[in-house]
């Protein structure tokens, strides 16, 4: 049987961002993906989660030197996206359920793809 | 109380065909913790797309991997025809899906080799990569490359089965599908395969699919998830049921690609049978403006393409979420509990593939 696949996107605030995330692991939803795109100085993050080939994203935008709640305390497999978020976009990111300090992917430039450009290290767990 | 010790297993490692690094921390020869990294292979090749072209970033798509090339370029190209509104015509459909079903087999085929290897059972490693061959003449045959294809594009596909040759390689399933049992029989009945992998590193169906694992991967432990059950291609025509085990074992994931190897050449040849005439492709005019996350199933498991257009000939963005990425914690938390002797072949049952996970 072929399943009618539906794409939705919400736009969520930082602060709000745990509690909708909550909702969506109460609702028996899978953890996807977290992916991350320059919006031009800025970040656009989008947390991506499945249930039934039904596709829900909520996407966060932030500057680049905003803190994020990490979501691996409710979704604990979070931490490769959250880790990857840190090591090549130089995104901060708090509270990560196994924190690699910035080696999970070692890259010859620090923060390949950071808005900034700059390297240098100037995240909390980096 | 054992004192600790950490050995570092990989990045270079005999049965690793791709660079990864795990930490193992060891009680005697117990696994109590593992840590991976990764890295050794990143190519930035989500940053070439703002300096391609739409329709050149194929080629870049479909060199991500060296096994699952052609299931990137279809992830790819579905993505964009989706936010351009193109309909692909229904011959193009079928072959996508001949040449992804032949992708999945030669990629189990290697898989099952190597896993064979990393069992010290060297004959059957042997036979699984003698089969792949075949599947690999056949790709070239089609195709003109055994390894990158090139033949999927926006709008259809370059080139053409004819019908000499597709009744060929329907008269050449039968034979090799008899071939492909005798293998699978030894996979999954010979009991020194059984006793080494029976009971290892197993994960249950909730955890999985808490852990967010995918594919064979996830189908092993009893999720049953399988994203050609979206009917993307031909799957929607041919109808689709997911390979599925329940033990959740090393012995329950080879179980699952072993049935996957006789699916596909079940669905290969329906694929022929139903084989529509009409043109290849249609004209592409215009440029991607929008976004789309296009899902395809890899031989493991599912990648998303997360593909977005401003209205010119870049892209703004292209993120690409591998299976083995996902699959990076289900490894995490099978190998503690394995012997230090194990963890070659716990770490093969998910199949990583690094050059995908890095991309």
């Amino acid at each position: 049987m072929t399943v009618h696949e539906e794409q939705t996107t919400t736009s969520v605030a930082l602060e709000d961002l745990l509690r909708e995330v909550e909702g969506l692991h109460a609702g028996g939803y899978r953890l996807v993906q977290i992916g991350c795109t320059d919006i031009g100085g800025a970040y656009e993050i989008n947390y991506s989660f499945d249930k039934d080939y039904q596709f829900r994203n909520l996407r966060l935008t932030i500057g680049p030197e905003t803190e994020v709640p990490s979501i691996s305390g409710i979704y604990w497999g979070a931490f490769v996206y959250e880790n990857e978020m840190h090591d090549l976009f130089g995104i901060p990111v708090t509270g990560i359920n196994i924190d690699f300090q910035g080696t999970f992917i070692k890259t010859a430039e620090k923060y390949p793809f950071s808005v900034t450009r700059v390297g240098g290290d100037r995240c909390r767990n980096a | 109380m054992p004192e600790r010790i950490i050995v570092p297993f990989g990045p270079q490692h005999p049965v690793l065909p791709e660079p990864i690094h795990v930490d193992l921390v060891l009680e005697d020869e117990l696994v109590v913790e593992a840590i991976p990294s990764i890295g050794y292979i990143h190519r930035g090749l989500e940053q070439l797309v703002q300096k391609r072209e739409f329709t050149e970033y194929v080629y870049v798509a479909e060199r991500i991997c060296g096994i699952c090339s052609f299931m990137h370029a279809v992830g790819y190209c579905q993505g964009i025809e989706h936010i351009m509104g193109i309909e692909v015509p229904d011959r193009a459909k079928y072959l996508r899906t001949i040449w992804s079903e032949c992708s999945r087999l030669h990629s189990h085929l290697l898989w099952l080799g190597l896993f064979a290897d990393s069992m010290g059972f060297e004959n059957l490693f042997m036979r699984s990569w003698q089969l792949r061959e075949s599947v690999l003449d056949v790709l070239e045959d089609t195709t003109g490359g055994r390894v990158i294809q090139g033949t999927c594009k926006v709008g259809g596909v370059r080139r053409d089965i004819g019908q000499e040759k597709l009744d060929e390689m329907l008269r050449a399933l039968d034979p090799f599908e008899e071939q492909c049992r005798d293998l699978g029989d030894v996979f999954l009945n010979d009991e020194t395969v059984k006793y080494r992998l029976q009971g290892l590193g197993v994960i249950g169906k909730d955890e999985a699919y808490a852990l967010g694992a995918v594919g064979p991967t996830a189908r092993a432990s009893g999720v049953p998830s399988d994203i050609r059950e979206t009917g993307y291609a031909a799957y929607g025509d041919l109808g689709f049921k997911p390979v599925v085990e329940t033990a959740g074992d090393c012995y329950a994931r080879c179980a699952v690609r072993v049935k996957e190897v006789y699916a596909s050449i079940d669905l290969i040849r329906r694929t022929i049978d139903g084989m529509p005439e009409g043109p290849l492709d249609v004209k592409v005019k215009g440029t991607p403006d929008g976004e789309y996350f296009s899902r395809v199933e890899q031989p493991r498991g599912e990648v998303i393409h997360y593909l977005r257009g401003d209205g010119t000939k870049h892209l703004a963005r292209a993120r690409i979420r591998t299976p083995t990425l996902a699959n990076i914690p289900m490894l995490v938390k099978m190998l503690p509990g394995a012997q230090l002797a194990d963890v070659p072949v716990v770490v093969l049952s998910i199949d990583p593939c690094i050059s995908c996970t890095e991309r």
